[in-house]
C-alpha cells in the first residue's frame, strides 16, 4: 500500500488513538509515539503499529501516534482507516483484515 | 429463553463506550453505523466495530449492529465487514416493504458464502420507523426466516406523520400495536423506541409501563441508566413468580400421573398459561431472583 496524502483517524477521547500517517521523504517506517501509558506499554504499541503497517504492505510512512490508552484492537481500526485514507482507497478487502 | 427486555445504543465511533458496552447489563447492545456516526466518519466507524467484535469478548450480552441501508453508499460495505465480524444480529433501519428484508437477506447470504460462515447465522432484526413501513408490518414480520425481531422507531415516525412525541405517546398507539400484531403473528419479537428525555426518569418508567402491559419484550435504550429501570419494570413480582411455580408442578405433576385436566387454585389451566408461567420465571431468573429462597419461603411459610 503507498501512502499518497497525509491520512488521520481517530480522537483524543479517552480509550481512544489520533492516528496520522504519511510518505516518509527517506522511504523508511518512522513512529513517533505520545501514550499516557507509554511506560508500561510504548514498546508494545510501537510493535503492534510496526506489524500492521508490515501486514499492510506500507515501507514508507511517518506515524505519529497520540494514545489515550487505546486497546489493542482500537489502534488497528485507527491505523487502518488511516492508511486507507492516506492511500486514497476505498475498497476493502475484508477476508485480509 | 432469549430476552430482550434491553437493547441499549452505542455510538459506532466511540471506543470508549464500545469497550465497556457490555457492563451494564442490557440483554443486546446495538453498535450504531447510521444515525450516530457522520458521513465522514463512516469508514471508521465500520472498522472499530469490525475489530471491537473480533477482540472484545462481551461475554452473554447479545451482540447487534445497526448498519446503514442498502439505499445508501455504506450500506454494502457495512454488511461485507459485519458477516466478517459476527455479531449476533444486524438491525436494518428504515424498513417499509418486505422487498428491503429480501435485499439484505440476499446480500448476507451472498457474503456468507463468500467468507466460509455458516449459511443464515446472522439473524436480522427489522426497524420499522415509518407510516409505510407500519402499514406493511406484518409482510415485514414474514419475509425471512432470518428475521427474529421488529423494532419500532418513533423519531422518524412521527415526522412521517407531521406530529410530535407527546407524554402519553396516543400518536403512536395504533403504529405500536400493528407492529405487535404483526411480531406475534410471525412469530418474532417487538422491541419499542427509545425515550429520549433521559432526565425523566418519571415519564420513562411511565412508557416502560405503558409498553410491557401492551405486550412488547423490550426497548431499546440510549442511556446505561435506562437499563436497570426498564429490568425492574419487567421484573415479576414474588406473586406471580410463586403462581407460575405452582402452575409449572401442576403440570410436572399431572405429566407424571398421566392426567389430561389440570387446575390450580380452582382454575383450569392450558398452554397459553403455562406458557405465560415459563416466562414470568425465565423474567425471573434473568431479573437475578433466587427461585430457590422463594421456594424455601414457600415451604416455611
Amino acid at each position: 500500500m503507498e501512502l499518497i496524502h497525509t491520512g488521520k483517524a481517530g480522537t483524543l477521547e479517552s480509550s481512544d488513538v489520533l492516528i496520522s500517517v504519511k510518505t516518509h521523504p527517506e522511504n523508511k517506517i518512522e513512529i513517533k509515539l505520545k501514550s499516557i501509558v507509554e511506560k508500561r506499554f510504548g514498546r508494545h504499541i510501537e510493535k503492534l503499529v510496526r506489524d500492521i503497517l508490515d501486514e499492510m504492505q506500507v515501507s514508507s510512512a511517518l506515524v505519529d501516534v497520540d494514545d489515550r490508552s487505546a486497546l489493542d484492537c482500537v489502534i488497528r481500526a485507527r491505523l487502518e482507516t488511516a492508511l486507507y485514507r492516506g492511500a486514497g482507497v476505498q475498497t476493502y478487502h475484508w477476508e485480509e483484515l | 429463553m432469549k430476552l430482550r427486555r434491553t437493547m441499549l445504543y452505542v455510538p459506532g465511533n466511540n471506543p470508549n463506550m464500545v469497550k465497556d458496552a457490555h457492563i451494564y447489563r442490557s440483554d443486546s447492545v446495538m453498535f450504531d453505523l447510521e444515525d450516530s456516526v457522520s458521513v465522514r466518519e463512516k469508514d471508521a466507524a465500520r472498522l472499530l466495530i469490525f475489530h471491537a467484535l473480533r477482540c472484545i469478548d462481551y461475554e452473554t450480552t447479545e451482540t447487534v449492529v445497526r448498519i446503514n441501508g442498502l439505499d445508501t453508499p455504506f450500506g454494502r460495505d457495512d454488511v461485507e465487514a459485519m458477516v466478517r465480524a459476527q455479531p449476533d444480529i444486524i438491525r436494518l433501519p428504515k424498513t417499509e416493504t418486505p422487498e428491503d428484508i429480501q435485499m439484505i437477506d440476499q446480500k448476507l447470504t451472498e457474503v456468507e458464502r463468500q467468507a466460509g460462515v455458516e449459511a443464515g447465522s446472522i439473524k436480522l432484526f427489522a426497524a420499522i420507523e415509518s407510516a409505510r413501513g407500519v402499514v406493511n408490518a406484518y409482510r415485514i414480520a414474514t419475509s425471512s426466516e432470518r428475521l427474529v425481531g421488529i423494532a419500532f422507531g418513533a423519531e422518524d415516525f412521527v415526522t412521517n406523520m407531521h406530529t410530535s412525541r407527546s407524554k402519553p405517546g396516543t400518536e403512536l398507539f395504533t403504529a405500536r400495536q400493528e407492529i405487535l400484531l404483526a411480531a406475534r403473528a410471525a412469530g418474532l419479537h417487538a422491541v419499542d423506541t427509545v425515550f429520549a428525555d433521559i432526565s425523566d426518569d418519571e415519564g420513562f418508567r411511565e412508557e416502560v409501563g405503558l409498553i410491557k402491559n401492551m405486550g412488547f419484550d423490550g426497548k431499546s435504550v440510549i442511556n446505561p441508566r435506562q437499563v436497570g429501570i426498564v429490568h425492574s419494570i419487567y421484573m415479576p413480582s414474588v406473586v406471580e413468580i410463586k403462581t407460575a411455580r405452582r402452575i409449572i408442578r401442576a403440570i410436572k405433576r399431572a405429566e407424571q400421573e398421566g392426567s389430561g385436566v389440570v387446575a390450580v387454585n380452582g382454575k383450569m389451566i392450558d398452554k397459553p398459561v403455562v406458557d405465560r408461567a415459563r416466562h414470568t420465571l425465565d423474567l425471573a431468573q434473568a431479573s437475578g431472583i433466587y427461585l430457590d429462597e422463594i421456594e424455601e419461603e414457600e415451604i416455611n411459610g
